[in-house]
């Protein structure tokens, strides 16, 4: 329907609603950064300003549930019981429902005899013993009615997942099995970055958040249940030196402003939003900025990348393959540049008009 | 095993009554962190502390056998609040081993960014985490008295804040409701836009490379950080004089409150901001170029300058043991036994470490931590000093203070005090703000420093970015050096992290890492009793220290403990590293001793 200016409409029709939502009017998020981490993500997350965390926090995005955020570094408690108490409630089935957010990799506690554990969040009140982070995610998990790893630890393991590693660490799906479903019949949603890049998290989040209001589908997922719409491009295809790459000019150091894929870039194989989104706000970045890509968004994060600062293997090759192509079309792209650098010749200061004007021109 | 100097107004001592008080985990800091406290609420005392964490990654572990280039983007990892801390120290170390020199365009790249660094991580840190405990809120649950005091109390700086009492101040950081609170967020982006203009992306760099950076330098990358830079000038100067106001008003409200957290200077600050036209990474010139920063390095002991030489620095580290999960390392191989000047290097020393972890169960009475014991070994007097911090700027502006070597045109050194302009903004004029160095390393002093630090970041931003462009409009692109992995070398980086000190300790053997020892400052702030009896500076501070909150043992919030806690701006991720560890165990704990007072 179309109403056209000076026309009237029917006054005694209600203006159209949006459907009934069947969805929660409040939701608590339970974020545990206890895993193996850095609370690099959360630390990252409070640089978003699409929306900010205090948007959310405040209710001033239209449509979302009353969201109830504990989060250690943003806790206006003091710490330990006061802290502690929603997680409790939410392990005894008393708090629903609620978004489990996991920040940091999930550490192996089968190779430990004994009682020791890698990693704890408060003590049990009943023993004094420790609570590890694998039992807190034993107990929530099945409750939670939705489930996000924040970086690329919870998604996938990462740093602390290196090969040589202690602890034995993994991504959540690694520990909850990768078919694992929430209550709310998600499968975990992976954020991954290390750190996550503010607002896709945020974003993220805020879908979730729409679904869990009723107004949206379930996010959409790939394969490695990372957002489509964030992680569904290579670095390469939003980088901004890509053209460097088409015409196989490749820095040889890190001071020229070429593409990087000869000193240890490997954006055209990693899923990655970043030199397109740039860090925040638009600002920053990795390889359009002068960052080799190190590949941080990705399960193979960081074995698979090392040395960081050599030349990946499939980056030999295909830059070899580009160069007659690229060094050619780039003197062709020379001359034609010199071509439109010129202004037209009509352009001048002189007596007569020379632009070809005709003020009794007929078809 | 007393390090503290004896607290003021002991006198008569009513019967204790003790009583266990733990908080685990600690909220608002970066990390897993609990506190376990015996407090005599009879004499408004808190009795003993320990302090413990209870999550282990392995750095040092799983670094052996990488590509010694890799050092820093790995390091980044060790903490998401500070993490181009680590990637800057592993860049210096590097530096250092390859025997090479970063351009100086790169060093004054560098040396923004890392001011940036400071300013968000303060920034973020005062006002979103520490001011908690001090907002209206939080005053009003613990202390009603003074904040009805508040209310009538008049703030003396509200010509330049705009807030005219104290409690209007402590509203503004009420979290996430109070405009401090929200605009300091704001003021964290700002920042960290500048960080991201440097060194390519927050926390963990994307363009910091040992050799230099890849950060284009056009007249565009200094202009877009200047602009912001002059944006949240306004923010520095009211955040100064509010914080000012608020410290001011708590030793004026609570007679006595300088005694909370307060222990006996023993600052340790190694030194931030490369001079580039000194600095050439080499070991037998680093006392030279050490005294050269922007931020002088030092060691303070009781108010004296002990040494600012980062050899003497470098020489005096140890790592103890006593109540950590490890069996010693004494009876393996050395990996360094002289320096490159040829002196001695202790077993116990960084680059001697051997990490020989051995789970078992806390018992605050032996072993409680997966956290060692850094102390720095003080020749003259044959002890082992638990230096602290002061969460990094007290210790950064006292040592600079003291040094008075710093002398540029917007921050001067004077020997008792560093003064620091800040040029006009938009509201406000032409400050110059004056940090005197207090009478005492307690909590409100830590407090103070961080604003203060802050304004001292933004002034030497204001002058490397001069450099910066004077080098670019010079034509001077160059930011990367190009450079050799040696089959055999050992470098080390000293630098002051957010919360302080900050050093990296690297050999390398057949062109990988044989051992990489990351010590940033909240192992040593954070540390437990070392094998002579010293405790660790949160300890220490805790220990000891009045209470003054209103509240009893049923309804206390323990705000005096967590305010001296959060003053040292802990950071377990960067305590714990390199730790490999089972963590926490909740044991029995014995009775305590009456009048032990902690200090023995």
């Amino acid at each position: 329907m179309t109403i056209q200016s000076g026309t009237t409409t029917d006054d005694s029709r209600e203006p159209a609603k949006a459907e009934q939502r069947d969805g929660f009017d409040e939701i608590h998020i339970l974020w545990i950064s206890e895993g193996m981490s850095c609370d690099g993500d959360t630390v990252s997350l409070t640089a978003a300003g699409q929306p900010s965390i205090e948007d959310v926090v405040l209710g001033l995005v239209p449509g979302l549930p009353k969201v109830h955020l504990y989060n250690k570094v943003l806790s206006p408690t003091m710490g330990g019981e006061d802290f502690l108490a929603p997680f409790r409630a939410a392990a005894r089935g008393d708090l629903a429902p609620f978004i489990l957010v996991i920040e940091g990799s999930i550490p192996n506690q089968n190779i430990i005899a004994g009682e020791g554990f890698w990693t704890s969040f408060g003590n049990d009140p009943e023993t004094g013993q420790p609570l590890t982070l694998n039992w807190w995610i034993d107990q929530l998990a099945p409750r939670a009615w939705a489930i996000v790893a924040a970086g690329t630890c919870a998604a996938y393991g990462g740093i602390h997942a290196m090969a040589g590693n202690p602890t034995g660490s993994m991504g959540l799906s690694d520990y909850l099995g990768w078919d694992f479903k929430t209550q709310g019949a998600l499968p975990v949603v992976n954020v991954p970055g290390c750190p996550i890049q503010p607002e896709n998290f945020m974003e993220t989040l805020v879908w979730v958040l729409y679904h869990a209001a009723g107004a949206a589908p379930p996010p959409p997922l790939d394969h490695m249940l990372r957002p489509q719409w964030l992680f569904g491009k290579t670095v390469h295809e939003g980088c901004d030196r890509a053209a460097y790459y088409e015409q196989a000019d490749f820095a040889k150091d890190y001071n020229a402003p070429k593409c990087q894929v000869k000193v240890g870039c490997w954006g055209p194989v990693v899923n990655c939003n970043v030199p397109k989104r740039g860090w925040m706000a638009g600002i920053g970045g990795c390889p359009n900025v002068g960052g080799i890509c190190i590949g941080c968004t990705m399960p193979g994060f960081p074995d698979a990348f090392m040395p960081f600062m050599d030349e990946p293997t499939g980056g030999a090759l295909s830059s070899l393959l580009i160069k007659p192509y690229g060094a050619f079309i780039r003197r062709l792209r020379g001359i034609t540049s010199i071509a439109v650098n010129r202004e037209a010749k009509w352009h001048h200061n002189e007596p007569a008009l020379t632009s070809g004007y005709d003020p009794y021109w007929r078809p | 095993m007393t390090q503290t100097a004896d607290r003021a107004g002991s006198g008569e001592r009513d019967p204790a009554q003790l009583v266990e008080m733990s908080w685990d985990p600690i909220t608002r800091i970066i990390g897993n962190l609990g506190i376990y406290t015996k407090i005599d609420f009879a004499n408004r005392e808190v009795v003993e502390c320990h302090s413990t964490s209870s999550l282990f990654r392995g750095y040092s572990v799983f670094m052996k056998g990488k590509d010694p280039r890799d050092a820093g983007f790995i390091t980044s990892r060790i903490c998401g609040i500070c993490g181009d801390n680590h990637t800057t120290c592993s860049n210096y170390a590097q530096q250092m081993a390859y025997g090479i020199k970063p351009p100086m365009l790169a060093e004054h790249i560098v040396n923004l960014g890392e001011a940036a660094e400071y300013m968000f991580d303060h920034t973020i840190f005062q006002d979103n985490m520490v001011f908690v405990d001090f907002c209206e809120a939080m005053v009003k649950a613990t202390n009603p008295g003074v904040l009805a005091r508040a209310e009538r109390t008049p703030a003396p700086r509200g010509d330049i804040h705009g807030y005219r009492t104290i409690a209007d101040i402590m509203r503004a950081f009420n979290p996430f409701e109070g405009a401090m609170y929200k605009e300091a967020l704001k003021a964290s982006r700002l920042t960290r836009e500048m960080f991201c203009k440097m060194e390519g992306r927050h926390v963990h760099p994307s363009t910091m490379y040992p050799g230099g950076v890849g950060t284009i330098a056009t007249p565009s990358t200094f202009t877009d950080y200047l602009s912001r830079l002059m944006n949240v000038l306004d923010f520095i100067k009211k955040s100064v004089a509010m914080n000012d106001d608020v410290f001011d008003f708590f030793y004026e409200a609570l007679p006595g409150y300088e005694e909370v957290g307060r222990r006996r200077i023993l600052l340790g600050c190694w030194g931030a901001f490369q001079n580039a036209e000194v600095c050439d990474y080499r070991y037998a010139s680093m006392n030279e170029w050490g005294k050269a920063m922007f931020v002088t390095p030092g060691i303070i002991v009781d108010g004296e300058l002990v040494t600012n030489k980062l050899v003497d620095i470098n020489l005096g580290m140890r790592i103890l043991l006593g109540s950590s999960f490890y069996e010693d390392w004494v009876n393996e191989d050395p990996f360094v036994t002289h320096d490159p000047l040829g002196n001695p290097v202790d077993m116990r020393h960084p680059w001697n470490q051997t990490t020989v972890p051995v789970p078992q169960k806390r018992e605050f009475d032996g072993k409680y931590s997966w956290v060692m014991s850094p102390r720095w070994y003080h020749k003259e007097t044959d002890r082992h000093l638990a230096l602290d911090t002061g969460g990094g700027p007290l210790a950064r502006l006292w040592s600079t203070a003291l040094n008075g070597l710093v002398d540029t045109p917007y921050v001067k050194a004077t020997g008792h005090s560093v003064r620091i302009t800040l040029p006009k903004s938009e509201q406000l004029p032409e400050t110059t703000l004056e940090w005197k160095i207090p009478q005492w390393s307690n909590t409100i002093e830590r407090d103070r420093a961080r604003p203060y630090f802050v304004a001292y970041a933004a002034a030497m931003a204001l002058e490397f970015v001069e450099k910066a462009m004077a080098l670019v409009r010079a034509g001077e692109l160059k930011v990367f050096e190009n450079f050799e992995v040696p089959d055999e070398a050992i470098g080390c980086g000293f630098h002051e992290a957010v919360r302080g000190v900050l050093s990296h300790h690297l050999v390398i053997k057949d062109k990988k890492i044989a051992n990489y020892h990351p010590y940033p400052p909240t192992p040593w702030n954070a540390s437990p009793r070392d094998s002579y009896g010293n405790p660790g500076p949160y300890e220490d501070a805790v220990q000891g220290q009045p209470i003054f909150e209103e509240n009893g043992p049923d309804d206390f919030k323990g705000v005096d403990i967590m305010r001296t806690v959060r003053s040292f701006d802990p950071c377990l991720p960067c305590g714990v590293h390199m730790y490999l560890g089972k963590g926490t165990t909740r044991t029995t704990v014995h009775s305590p001793i009456y009048g032990a007072g902690g200090h023995g």
